[in-house]
Parts: C-alpha cells; structure tokens; sequence
C-alpha cells in the first residue's frame, strides 16, 4: 500500500457531512477501510481518460416530459400515518432555528 | 412443480391455488427456522388472495400467466400495508402506502406474494450478511451464505419456499446469490423494468429482475415485469421484446465470445472448468466461441465502488427520521438526523455512506467521482467494440470467482466481500442485460453458476443461450 489517502480527521469530517455521529472504533476502522479501498480505487490512475466524457447514466435519452394533466396521488393521511411525529397534517420536527447550516 | 406448471394446472381448473400456496406456506413453515430467507411471511394475505384466484376460475374467468404462484419479493420491494424494511433497523415499522410497479404487474398476472425475504441492508453486500435481521444461510449448504444482496430470494426459491421470487441487481445482487444458490438469476437491461416503488440504492445501476427453477419460469417472470411504466423515467426502451416466445430457438450460427478478462485470473479452477463446460455445450448446439478481450472490464470493480456508494450517499439522505421508519430524539433537527441514522444503520451502510460522501465532496469530486465516470465510458466503448464492431451476440464468464463462501469468512474484510463483485459489475455499468444460470457444481460439491451477458435490449437472444445451457445438463 503507498501513501495515506485518507486521514482519520478527514474520516471525522465526511461522517459529519453525511449525519453520522461514529464511534472512535467505527472511526479507526472506517479510516484503514476507506484508505484500502481508495488505495485499490487509484489503479485507474494508470489509464488514460483525458479524452473520454464522463458517463452518468448508462441509457442516454432525451429528458422526457408528461402530459400537464393531473393523476393520481398518494393519500395525504396514509402517508402521514407511517411518519414517526404529525401535527395537524404536517411533519413535526424538533427547532430548526438558529442552528448551523 | 415449476412456476408455468402451476400456472397451467390453476388455469385449468386441475389445481386449486389454495392448495398450492398452503403446500408453499407449509414449506416455509418447516424449513425457514433454518435458513432465514424470509423477514416476514404474509401467510394470510397469500391464502386469502388464493382464494380469490380460485373465484375467478371458477367463474370462467383467466387470472393471468402466473395463475396461483407463489412470490417471494425481496424486501426493498414496496408493498402496500405491508412492512418494507430493506432489511435495515431506519425503515423500523414502515407500511408502504402503494405497490411497486411490480407487485402491481405480478398481481395483475395472477401471482400469490408469500413473503418479502431477507437481504444485505439496502442491498449493500454480497452475502446477506448485513441485514439487521440476521443472515440468510445457503440451503445447499447452513454452514455457507447464500450470497447477496437478494441472498433471501434465492435461498427462498432453492429451498422450494416459491418457485419464483424478484430481487434487485445494483453490482450483481440478483446473478451472484443466483449462482450461488444454484438457481436463474437475471438482471435485465437498464431501463427494461420500472423500478417504481424499488428503495433506491444506486440509481444509475438499480434494475428489478427474476429468480427462478427454470429458464422458462424467469422469462414468464420477465415478461410479466417489463412492461412500460411512465412512473419510471428510465423505463422507456424502445420496443422491449417478450423473451417466452423465442425461447427455444436455439444458438445455432450465434457468435459468443468468452470474455477473457473475467475468466481467469482470481476465478477459482472448478469454476473455470465449469465454463469451459459450457463452451462445449453451446459450439455442440452451433455457436461459434471464441476468446474475446473487454481490456477495461478489469477496472470495473473501481469505477463501482465510487459510483455505486456516491449515489447511495444521496440516496439514503432520505432516511432522516422525519417522513418514516426510526425516529431518535435530539435537541434540533439535525441532532435528531444524525441521532436517527447513526442508531438507524448498520456498518456496511455508514461505511459505503462515508465512501459515497467522501467521493462526492470538495476536492476529492475530480480525483474520485469524475474518474469513475469516465472509466464507466471506457468500459462501455470496449464492450460496444465487442458487439458492434466485432459483432458478437453474446459473452460469457462465471457469474462468481468462488462457490458459495462460508458465513464470517469475509465480514471482517470489506475489500475481500467486494471482490466478490468482480464478474458482475461491469454490466450494471454498462447498462447491458445478463444472466447466471445454473451449470452444474464445483469440487466442493455447491452451484456453479455461468455468466450469459448480452448488449442492451439483448434478453430473447440471451435467454436462448440460456436455455440450451440448462438442456444441455
């Protein structure tokens, strides 16, 4: 294995971008385990792509647009029903204010 | 008794579907304890749905082509009214509000939904041993892994709990249990069925497929499935081909290539033997093999395992404690988020999350994601090469490096359960449709499954190559 691709303060920082709150031993863990992955990832180093467009999606079509007609929906109290906390017909959250983004 | 089978004898009238889905249910009863193929066994739905088949027969009335069979759905299927987990601890108490596209379509045809199995969580793994639920295990073998993510499906239809079942294949989740299990497995080609009401993992990667006895019984499955649903925007093919109709035309005169990079170095040697087993069979019914190079077809596994966890760490932002499933408390919303999701998943999910949104975020996008995409083009041009420039139908490899690998043997490792992958992602990349089927089995005496890999919109050709390969045994 060559350098370190990843650094367990970097693994400390991606985990807060995607709302995880991991435990030290999930942190040393993740680290070695991403860093071996990306270590095995870096061999497409070796190809060149200089030229090749970036793929997105395998089936390219042309973005497609419905009729502007009305259809079916789901049942607003059905759907609510499988939500964890509801108040008055909405999705209940503890404060959202004047916390950081 | 095979899917179509059943289906003529409910048709008729010669069977009753009750009878059918309590032999099934009884099945499930005795010998689920050990294998663990199902979350949850739907035994009264299933009973009282027979029923209504039998009504309508009785009325002179035709169900449809899956009269009276019995189902297993893996459980990031949706199911209205019904528990979805997606074998995950976040999706806790969830009841769907609607079907999937697919469950709508199987109903329609007559079909009996037994139960929704087990799976890596959010079809994460290869081996159904990350389900919140605990693992499936071989029914070949108790002591090996059935293989995953739809390792619930396949164990379900080995052990006869269903005669067919559906699973979703992001990097080879439906074709490797397949293999490993000893049963069809088939990924149909990106867009061919609409994966309305499938819980996302990978988007550009996620396809809806059959697991099945028979050649016969998947392409029943198949043909019931793939039909043009606009609330799947990718699932607008141009003219998709039924497969049962030109199921027993034969190979004679096609072109198969074996596709090198896939079939040598790291696969075992029983596996390979069994290959070369196969290439007898089809030049003796007429085709013409021969070695093929997909050079890029190697570097799949890295473009995967970027693209697949980037996409999953924006599709599991969903699951956030707010709309279903899991609600931990915390002092503000985002406290409660990453109170939810850290109780919510397991650790194959945290750690692909962590890949995905590392890959994704400032500085790294270019080095990692961007590079993944274009190494997906590379793959993609060198596969086009082979069919269109060289014009080959059809290639092979085997469907898995290795029989089925014992339980434990490679949780511990995440890179060792990833190189399991290997054969079969380069075709959720690519978008083309393949197959595992069934041929015979290794030195230690479990399933070896073969590769049958063909280019978009390529299923009645491949399930041809498919069906000489089972009458070939």
């Amino acid at each position: 294995m060559g350098q370190q691709r990843i650094t367990r303060a970097e693994c400390v920082h991606v985990a807060a971008l995607a709302r995880l709150e991991l435990t030290d031993e999930e942190l040393d863990r993740f680290t070695g385990q991403l860093d071996e992955l990306l270590d095995h990832v870096a061999e497409v180093e070796a190809l060149d792509l200089e030229a090749l467009a970036p793929t997105m999606h395998p089936l390219l079509f042309p973005n497609p647009l419905r009729p502007d007609t009305p259809g079916e929906v789901l049942n607003r109290d059905e759907v609510l029903d499988q939500a964890p906390y509801v108040e008055d017909g909405q999705f209940r959250v503890p404060p959202v204010l004047g916390e950081a983004p | 008794m095979t899917a179509l089978e059943i289906a003529t004898a409910v048709r008729s009238g010669k069977r009753s579907a009750r009878s059918v889905v309590d032999e099934y249910l009884g099945a499930i009863a005795e010998g689920d304890d050990d294998i663990h193929a199902f979350n949850m066994v739907t035994a009264a739905e299933a009973r009282t749905r027979a029923d209504e088949i039998d009504g309508a027969v009785a009325a002179g009335q035709d169900p449809g082509p899956l009269a009276g069979v019995p189902v297993a759905l893996k459980d990031n299927l949706c199911t209205r009214g019904v528990a979805t987990t997606c074998s995950s601890r976040i999706l806790e108490g969830w009841e769907p509000p609607y079907d999937a596209h697919v469950v709508e379509q199987l109903h329609n045809a007559g079909a009996v939904v037994v139960g929704k199995t087990n799976m890596d969580e959010f079809a994460m793994g290869s081996s159904t041993e990350n389900s919140a639920f605990g693992p499936t295990r071989n029914p070949c073998d108790l002591s090996r892994v059935p293989g995953g993510s739809s390792g619930g499906s396949a164990a379900a239809v080995a052990a006869g709990f269903a005669p067919v079942a559906l699973g979703s294949d992001t990097g080879g989740s439906i074709r490797q249990p397949a293999a490993l299990c000893g049963v069809v497995g088939v990924k149909p080609t990106y867009g061919r069925v609409s994966r309305y009401g499938l819980v996302a993992f990978a988007s550009s990667l996620d396809q809806i497929g059959p697991i099945a006895t028979t050649v016969a019984d998947a392409a029943t499955v198949l043909d019931v499935i793939g039909f043009t649903d606009p609330r799947d925007q990718t699932n607008r093919l141009p003219d998709p081909k039924q497969v049962s109709d030109t199921l027993s035309d034969g190979v004679n005169g096609l072109r198969v290539g074996v596709l090198t990079e896939l079939s040598g170095n790291g696969i075992a040697p029983d596996v390979a033997a069994r290959l070369q087993v196969a290439v007898g069979a089809l030049e003796s019914a007429g085709a013409d093999v021969a070695k093929v190079s997909v050079p890029s077809a190697i570097y799949g596994l890295s473009a995967y395992y970027v693209i697949a966890p980037a996409e999953a760490s924006s599709n599991l932002a969903r699951f956030d404690g707010v709309r279903y499933g899991l609600r931990v408390d915390g002092s503000s919303t985002s406290d409660m988020n990453t109170a939810t999701r850290s109780v919510g998943f397991g650790d194959e999910v945290k750690r692909r999350i962590m890949i995905g949104t590392y890959a994704l975020s400032a500085g790294y996008y270019d080095a990692y994601y961007g590079k993944a995409q274009k190494v997906r083009t590379l793959i993609i041009n060198d596969f086009n090469r082979v069919w269109y420039g060289d014009k080959f139908d059809l290639l092979l490899s085997p469907t898995s490096p290795t029989t089925a690998f014992s339980l434990g043997a490679r949780t511990a490792d995440p890179m060792s359960m990833y190189m399991s992958d290997v054969c079969t992602v380069p075709v959720n990349l690519t978008g083309q449709a393949a197959m595992s089927v069934p041929y015979g089995v290794g030195d230690d005496g479990l399933p070896v499954g073969v590769q049958v890999m063909a280019p978009v919109q390529g299923e009645p050709v491949m399930f041809r190559a498919a069906k000489v390969l089972e009458d070939s045994l």
